[in-house]
């Protein structure tokens, strides 16, 4: 009876390699189930609103003013040298910043930053300017603004 | 002559059908009772009487533990009237606040429920600090805690954009952009943890999910292993002998 027993048994070397080739499957279906779990949660179509913004004829924004547009998220500035966007979202931690016109600056509600007309800081916690967007005029005479890229300052658009 | 027989229940068939250790007041009857419920079974069936006083926890993880039966039993049924979508869940939450029968009274004790689970965790968390409960062989145990703690505070995030009002909506704006701290990874983080580049629909959605099935199901995983270490552990912690 033992006999027989040790006849049925495998061999050492056999069952080592069904534990090596078993583990190493499930560590590979692991890495693959990782990445397919990975590729699922980031989503592939993203319903957000596009980035170029319509921001309308250059009429409608008189000379030295800041307009915000809290819907997209950008003011648009008539300065003397011409138009330029501004991000109106604060680089600190992401909150809708608002033109103060009594105070001649930007100020964010949430943690106190505020900048300049041209989104250089002069107060509180953001680490960097305002970031300037990309502004042409379309075919039909209209301000658009690229909320998508950023511009080196003082790149103005005369119209 | 006794309306109810109790003693004559507990005989029943289908009592002892039910309650496989029957009645009997041996050491050995009421070991049983504890070891053969599986509820109970997580629990030491010996304590010493001591450490059931108030002074050595102060009840705060048996009162934490309370606070979050409170909590899933008053937020399943704010389930019912919730939807986690833009257009319905800040009306929802107003339906609930003004027009369902006692809505106004599960959100409140939902509310309040949750903000004291906070304050029980770190109540809790100090307690065992200060005794020293949390030293071998116990320290296992304390990690789990961390954990706990982790998961009650990001349960409080996540709840927190549900109502989808201005608060919410700028707390979790400002909360990812904290995530995107993180070197390296941060950004990837929070496109995951939204679901998109800003809080959306798609992020009211996954939040939604985290806050009524991933991080309870969590939480009711990692509790089961921390009361059961309890046991594991050597029962409550009884101080240490100069305390006696």
């Amino acid at each position: 009876m033992a006999e027989e027993k040790n006849k049925n048994a495998l061999p050492d070397s056999s069952r080592r390699r069904f534990v090596l080739v078993g583990m190493s499957s499930l560590a590979l279906v692991g890495v693959g189930s990782a990445i397919a779990g990975y590729e699922y949660l980031s989503p592939n179509v993203l319903y957000e609103p596009s980035p170029v913004v319509n921001a309308g004829k250059p009429d409608g924004y008189p000379a030295d003013s800041v307009s915000l547009d809290p819907q997209s998220g950008i003011y648009l500035v008539h300065a003397s040298e011409g138009f330029y966007a501004l991000a109106s979202i604060c680089t600190h931690l992401g909150c809708m910043t608002a033109w103060k016109p009594e105070l001649s600056m930007i100020a964010c509600p949430c943690h106190g930053s505020r900048f300049t007309r041209e989104g250089v800081k002069i107060a509180g916690p953001a680490p960097r300017p305002l970031p300037w967007l990309r502004v042409w005029m379309s075919d039909e005479g209209e301000l658009m603004v690229d909320r998508s890229t950023i511009v080196v300052p003082k790149t103005y658009v005369r119209v | 002559m006794p309306v109810l027989d109790l003693p004559k229940i507990r005989e029943s068939k289908v009592w002892r059908s039910i309650f496989r250790s029957g009645s009997g007041s041996s050491n050995l009857h009421r070991a049983q009772v504890i070891q053969q419920n599986v509820f109970l079974h997580l629990f030491s069936v010996k304590m010493r009487s001591r450490v059931l006083d108030f002074r050595p926890t102060w009840y705060l993880g048996a009162l934490t533990l309370i606070s979050f039966v409170v909590l899933v039993a008053t937020g399943v049924p704010l389930m019912l009237y919730y939807h986690p979508s833009v257009p319905q869940a800040y009306s929802d939450m107003k339906d609930l606040q003004f027009v369902v029968s006692s809505g106004m009274f599960l959100r409140n004790l939902h509310r309040w429920s949750a903000h004291a689970m906070v304050l029980l965790v770190f109540a809790h968390m100090f307690k065992v600090f200060y005794r020293g409960a949390y030293r071998p062989p116990r320290e296992f145990n304390w990690g789990i805690g961390v954990f706990l703690l982790l998961i009650t505070l990001l349960l409080s995030y996540t709840g927190y954009l549900l109502p989808w009002d201005q608060l919410a909506f700028w707390a979790v704006t400002v909360g990812s952009n904290i995530a995107r701290a993180v070197p390296l990874i941060g950004g990837k983080m929070r496109f995951l943890l939204l679901g998109g580049h800003t809080v959306n629909a798609n992020a009211l959605l996954r939040f939604y999910v985290l806050h009524c099935v991933i991080l309870p199901l969590a939480a009711v995983a990692l509790v089961s292993i921390h009361f059961w270490r309890i046991r594991k552990d050597g029962g409550l912690y009884p101080g240490r002998e100069s305390d006696k």
